[in-house]
């Protein structure tokens, strides 16, 4: 038995190292003090200081987050209620046909999205920029939502809320206090995704993008012509260590909420049987 | 339900956050004056510094947008939907922005200027008397050695990239154009030709370049050749002007039987909404100091005469970047050719590329 | 009735401006020659030529490698995970390598896979001698996985933690043996999750294409190279349309072939 755990704790240790093997790579030679990423010259804090003095990089990654946070956050609410919707269809084929066409956008190369966003929004006289990228972002991350929360949904016992119905609950009721907080990790995963494919996209925004704005990956792909700069390893570095404070943090509220939580069954408990 | 509330609620106070912070930083560098000049330009293709200086100069805010290929460029400009000032196409699409009505007539007494630029680089077919044209930056295709695995002497003629020795060796440009180039100079046609039986033996050609081909890449091949991936490639000579000024082994090589001449230049769109301070710009960069300036930061060969005296000797002398008259005399410029037969290169680089397998 | 149109709005709405309409769009363009003339020529084309044709089959093996690897790897990687103490936490750290920009991911597998490369290097020092592992399919595959491997994981993981441990433990009960409950319980009911992995890492997988050219050096071509071609190299939108058709036709297969065939919700009302 414990030679299985010892096999398995490996297996995970690989699979981590390979995930993360290209990401230490990059951050290694952010710290380069010369202009490549494959030889290292020695130390220095040249790419990041380079980074803090370019106002145009900063403000193209606060774009990015924004775009990214935001778009998530309303694809997911979209994608949810329409996976509720979805699973409430009784017939087989009509429900096949419906994720069929949600699952279009998944399939169509970018650059096929993007031309058509493209037409579609100088067709309805939409002015390109922050209000279109947004757009086609939230366009593009609702079917990632739908196929992580309709699973979920899938699983959830009926039996559940018919209880809820029949204990009086309202829709409203049935909905918030049974069926949410049932597919929340689904939610979760879907709000995550979204937010991925709004960071990595490059050919859609491209596209839709105009007037000064501009994101992340736009600015790295158009910088490729010339070589890309150890600025973008630094800034990348950054990105990653806040996203992993964030996780880190993130984890260390809903364990100490958790805890709290526990503590204070712990002495509601303690109160009754006094 | 409530935690999904608190996160909802984080998550669009984070959104606010960030906008004050975005519209801080935009308030400093001055993009709320309505004096702003919007620039669609390639990544990374112009010295930051000048775009401070012009800005400190005349009071404007520059908006640079970037893009990554001439024909991304081209239909974002089609569609619609942005005004663009000012912006950077390849010589051909000069001529195909021109042919559909997509850029502006030049006003040349606004532009005192132009007289800066060499009169080899003037009135070329794309745009014969530069009524919509200013020449940027100028270069040739060539090849890229490396002289620890290959000797000057091996590569320097097209048809010397057939030879079996070099067994999947070379690095190609992922471009139609300019691979069918290759072919139809070593063949001796012209690179503009629309002559079906030339395209034929051409594609003939190129697949028998195959054996020798180890990848066909695009901006990458830059990061390839520094690090001694492949000892030949067939590049632009601005990316081996950039590979050079990392690995000291590389050499390029323009071949003295004829090559491809490409421009890059300014145009003003058609949808520009600036015009005046798109004048001042293309002054400001045909100005001597500031087109030598630039010229150093980029490593790419100006056309503008002026500014040679301002480059370091060892550059302005530099034979392969800037040839003297009997090589330029070689050299063919692209034109823009009908859709059908662009689209008939296209199918038999695709057939190379499969034709690899 | 009424509440339910109301939340279904923005979900149809979506499906109406984003799905049908581009999708109409793209139909309508696929049967125009590049010189904009009606015609059936550019489905003729793609039919008759052995080019299309076998790129095709490529693409779709490819898919099919890629998405059977990613498979391989992420069922065990989610089901361990899935029995960690802080799983949460660690599915976190699953997807927080996908925040890094693709391209610049894609530029550290150059360093690390090129000739003087640190695997080389690596392999050097054993004595194995370097070998040309960039441009070749193994490295194309590997990085295409590598890509893919979160979004299978995800999905996979979701379904093994929604697992109810009473089916497990009533299963042990019941005499079965370890292999045989994970054969016969926790398979068949994380199929859910395996299906939407296999949709979301499959049909992406048709239509890959920068790093079938940076790792691949195009000796890898897919459907998604040549429409990224026919679009913005030939601006030839009616062929480029022409073979995203066939890509949202495959989708509609593959989605067919993993259809939910148990009809469960159903059954319950």
């Amino acid at each position: 038995m414990k030679k299985k755990f010892h096999l398995s704790n490996l297996y995970l240790i690989l699979v981590f190292a390979v995930l993360y093997l290209p990401i230490l790579y990059l951050i290694f030679y952010s710290f380069n003090a010369g202009k490549t990423m494959d030889k290292f010259t020695g130390f220095s804090w040249q790419h990041y200081l380079t980074l803090f003095a370019d106002t145009r990089m900063i403000s193209i990654v606060i774009n990015t987050v924004i775009i990214a946070v935001l778009s998530a956050l309303i694809a997911t609410l979209i994608g949810t209620f329409g996976a509720l919707g979805i699973q409430q269809l009784r017939k087989r084929s009509l429900r096949n046909c419906i994720l069929s066409l949600n699952n279009v956008l998944m399939v169509s190369p970018d650059v096929i999205i993007g031309a058509s966003f493209l037409i579609f929004f100088t067709f309805l006289g939409i002015k390109l920029g922050f209000g279109s990228v947004l757009l086609s972002h939230i366009a593009f991350s609702i079917p990632i939502v739908v196929l992580m929360v309709l699973p979920k949904i899938d699983e959830m016992s009926q039996v559940m809320i018919d209880a809820a119905y029949d204990l009086g609950a309202t829709k409203w009721q049935a909905l918030t206090r049974v069926v949410l907080p049932a597919i929340t990790p689904g939610i979760f995963a879907g709000y995550f995704m979204a937010f991925t494919y709004s960071l990595d996209d490059f050919a859609v925004t491209f596209f839709v993008t105009g007037n000064g704005f501009s994101t992340l990956s736009v600015e790295i792909y158009s910088r490729a012509r010339q070589g890309i700069d150890l600025e973008v390893n630094a800034l990348s570095t950054l990105m990653f260590v806040v996203s992993l404070l964030l996780v880190g943090g993130y984890y260390a509220l809903t364990r100490y909420n958790e805890s709290k939580k526990i503590h204070r069954a712990r002495a509601a408990e303690e109160e009754i049987s006094q | 339900m409530k935690k999904l509330m608190i996160i909802l609620a984080g998550i669009l106070a984070l959104c606010l956050v960030l906008f004050g912070i975005n519209y801080e930083i935009n308030l400093k560098s001055g993009s709320d004056t309505k004096k702003t000049l919007t620039i669609y330009n390639w990544g990374d293709y112009i010295d930051p510094s000048l775009i401070t200086k012009f800005e400190h100069e005349t009071g404007y805010h520059v908006d640079y947008e970037t893009f990554d290929s001439n024909e991304a460029m081209l239909t974002k400009i089609k569609q619609g939907g942005t005004s663009y000032d000012l912006t950077v196409p390849s010589d051909y699409t000069v001529q195909r922005m021109r042919r559909q009505h997509l850029v502006d007539k030049l006003d040349k007494s606004k532009l005192p200027g132009l007289r800066n630029i060499d009169s080899r680089f003037m009135n070329l077919t794309f745009d014969p008397h530069n009524d919509y044209s200013v020449p940027y930056f100028w270069g040739t295709l060539g090849i890229v050695y490396n002289d620890k695995f290959v000797k000057r002497s091996q590569v320097e003629h097209w048809k010397q990239l057939w030879n079996p020795q070099f067994k999947n060796d070379i690095m190609l440009t992922d471009s139609a154009r300019d691979m069918m180039a290759v072919a139809l100079i070593t063949l001796g046609y012209s690179v503009n030709s629309t002559n079906y039986h030339h395209l034929q033996q051409a594609s003939q050609k190129l697949d028998q370049l195959a054996p020798n081909t180890k990848a066909v890449v695009a901006d990458e091949i830059k990061m390839y050749m520094e690090q001694n991936e492949a000892p030949i490639a067939v590049t632009y000579s601005g990316e081996a002007a950039e590979m050079m000024s990392q690995n000291s082994h590389l050499h390029y090589v323009v071949p003295s039987e004829g090559s491809n001449m490409w421009f890059d230049n300014w145009v003003i769109p058609k949808t520009a909404k600036h015009k005046k301070a798109a004048y001042m710009f293309l002054n400001f960069m045909l100005e001597p100091k500031n087109a030598a300036q630039n010229a150093e930061y980029i490593g790419y060969s100006t056309p503008n005469k002026a500014a040679m005296k301002y480059l370091p000797s060892n550059v302005r002398n530099d034979k392969e970047f800037y040839p003297d008259n009997s090589t330029v005399a070689h050299l063919q410029v692209y034109r823009d050719l009908p859709l059908k037969v662009i689209g008939h290169y296209n199918d038999l680089f695709l057939e190379f590329k499969m034709f690899k397998k | 009735m009424k509440s339910k149109a109301a939340y279904l709005t923005p979900y149809f709405l979506w499906i109406a401006l984003f799905v049908i309409a581009p999708m109409a769009l793209i139909l309508y363009q696929s049967f125009f020659s590049i010189t904009g003339h009606f015609t059936f020529a550019n489905y003729e084309e793609y039919l008759s030529s052995s080019v299309y044709l076998k790129m095709t089959f490529n693409s779709i093996w490819y898919a099919l490698i890629i998405t059977v690897l990613a498979l391989a790897i992420s069922y065990p990687t989610a089901y361990l995970i899935n029995q960690l103490k802080n799983k949460q936490l660690w599915l976190l750290l699953i997807i927080l390598p996908t925040w890094i920009n693709l391209l610049l991911k894609t530029y550290a597998f150059i360093g690390l896979f090129s000739q003087n490369g640190s695997v080389n290097d690596f392999l050097r020092f054993v004595g194995l001698g370097s070998h040309q592992i960039l441009f070749t399919d193994a490295s194309f595959i590997f990085v295409a996985t590598y890509i893919e491997i979160p979004f299978m994981i995800l999905p996979i993981f979701n379904s093994l933690d929604e697992l109810n441990p009473s089916l497990i433990n009533a299963s042990r009960d019941l005499g079965a043996s370890n292999w045989q409950t994970f054969r016969r319980v926790i398979v068949p009911l994380t199929m859910p999750g395996v299906k939407a992995g296999f949709q979301a890492v499959f049909i992406p997988s048709l239509s890959l294409f920068m790093i079938t050219r940076l790792i691949g050096g195009n000796r890898v071509i897919t459907l998604g190279t040549a429409i990224e071609e026919h679009f913005l190299v030939t601006q030839n939108w009616g062929m480029g349309s022409t073979i995203g058709i066939i890509l949202i036709l495959a989708m509609f297969v593959v989605m067919f072939l993993t259809r939910d065939r148990k009809n469960r919700g159903g059954q319950i009302r």
